[in-house]
């Protein structure tokens, strides 16, 4: 039996989820990844996707939006800013993430005419969307 | 001395007058455990939020590169006020107090020369502050038809203070409200948000041990914003539990006098129907005796 990590899942108005678990599947900014126990101390920004909980009692899946994750030998606490039972998600919810994501685009356009820097991420976060989208098996309307 | 009718119309009103504060403190006792719950979920993601950010903050330390919302612009010439209050009155001294800070502070500063801009969240702040600062008003954030706030509310009232600090509107940003300790005790308080102030965990000690991806300047970068928001929220929160707190508390004040003067009253109307009865079997007995 491997050994288990903590896992404690925090949006900022509750906590979702404080199990153990044996891995954990982080969507990162650079990359996904998991985390096991005795993983190196680690602290990364997240992008919009699912995270996925392994093992033990608390096993399953989450929708978050953006937010870090901090990992040590002993167990993973994400912070998300949003974050959503994969079960609980509706298309409705998804709408509005894109939606969201597409004013960001917009608002990037506009106060940063000259660097592309920051539109760019805003592009980036709405085509990560979209990547969720289709794995969960929503599909995005783009009349926003 | 005041005649019976009207010493009876008194008491039936206070009567209904003490129904309403009865009402309204035991709606408000229902909302402030609603709130109380909220301001406790919330606080795991705060602290773990400022731990981290305290970490952070420490790592990249005051390298000039820092990004301006932790490190300030440079200057502390122009002040934003948050004046975080309720949309409702009736709760004791609760928007008094959060005013009274915000109006102790804003003098304070305007004798230093500082600027001082104002933001309000809620109305009775606003119409507190109105009368003597009201020219440095820049905006209003209105939650009047907010029920229970969430952490949108909160991601609202941040990216218009963000907006402003990127256009370069003012160097420090405070935020005012009012900390919920218990029922009946709630600290008005101020709490700079910009340049951030994250205190670094107690017993620190793997700080440096950890990697960053990307790395701590990008997520600094990345996080900074969301402290705003997140401080916004809590701040949020206190002042919900406060406000229902207090104005629980008001209300069983008002429930108590509202008795006591009924009380009063009600001794005051039987001596004077006692008097009345009295004088009229006077004038009785004396009219037998005149006969």
């Amino acid at each position: 039996m491997a050994e288990k990590v903590k896992f404690d899942l925090v949006s900022p108005e509750r906590l979702l989820a404080s199990v153990e678990a044996t891995e954990v599947q982080i969507p990162g900014v650079e990359g996904d990844m998991t985390a096991m126990a005795d993983h190196a101390p680690l602290i990364t920004t997240l992008r919009p996707g699912i995270v996925r909980v392994i093992g033990g009692d608390g096993a399953g899946e989450y929708i978050v939006t953006g937010g870090f994750a901090e990992i040590n030998a002993t167990g993973v606490s994400i912070l998300a800013e949003r974050a959503v039972p994969r079960a609980d998600i509706t298309q409705e919810d998804y709408d509005t993430m894109i939606k969201t994501a597409n004013a960001a685009i917009k608002k990037a356009e506009e106060t940063f005419v000259n660097e592309p820097g920051p539109v760019d991420d805003a592009v980036k976060l709405l085509a990560d969307m979209v990547a969720l989208g289709d794995e969960i098996g929503l599909s995005a309307s783009f009349s926003a | 001395m005041p005649n019976l009718k009207d010493l009876k119309n008194r008491i039936d009103s206070v009567k209904s007058t003490r129904k309403i504060t009865k009402a309204m403190q035991m709606v408000a006792a229902a909302k402030l455990r609603r709130a109380q719950e909220s301001a406790e979920m919330a606080r795991p993601y705060t602290e773990r939020f400022n731990a981290v950010m305290g970490r952070l903050s420490a790592a990249v330390g005051d390298s000039e590169s820092a990004p301006k919302l932790l490190s300030g612009t440079g200057a502390q010439e122009t002040y934003l006020l948050i004046v975080m209050t309720a949309e409702r009155g009736l709760c004791g001294g609760f928007n008094a107090n959060i005013a009274k800070l915000a109006r102790q502070e804003a003098t304070e500063l305007l004798a230093k020369g500082k600027t001082v801009k104002i933001l309000t969240v809620g109305k009775k702040g606003r119409d507190a502050m109105r009368r003597d600062y009201g020219k440095y008003f820049v905006h209003h954030v209105d939650l009047s038809d907010v029920k229970y706030v969430g952490y949108g509310d909160a991601q609202s009232v941040a990216a218009e203070v963000l907006d402003r600090f990127d256009a370069g509107e003012f160097d420090v940003a405070k935020l005012f409200y009012s900390r919920f300790e218990n029922v009946v005790t709630q600290h008005p308080t101020s709490k700079q948000i910009i340049p951030a102030d994250f205190d670094a965990p107690e017993g620190d000690d793997g700080g440096s041990f950890y990697d960053y991806e990307p790395d701590e300047q990008a997520i600094l970068a990345d996080l900074l914003p969301r402290g705003v928001a997140t401080a916004v929220f809590s701040a949020l929160l206190e002042n919900g539990a406060s406000e229902q707190g207090a104005r629980m508390s008001a209300m069983d004040n008002a429930t108590r006098n509202a008795g006591e003067m009924i009380d009063k009253l009600t001794i005051e109307y039987n001596r004077s129907r006692q008097a009345v009865i009295t004088n009229e079997l006077i004038e009785i007995i004396s009219g037998a005796e005149a006969l």
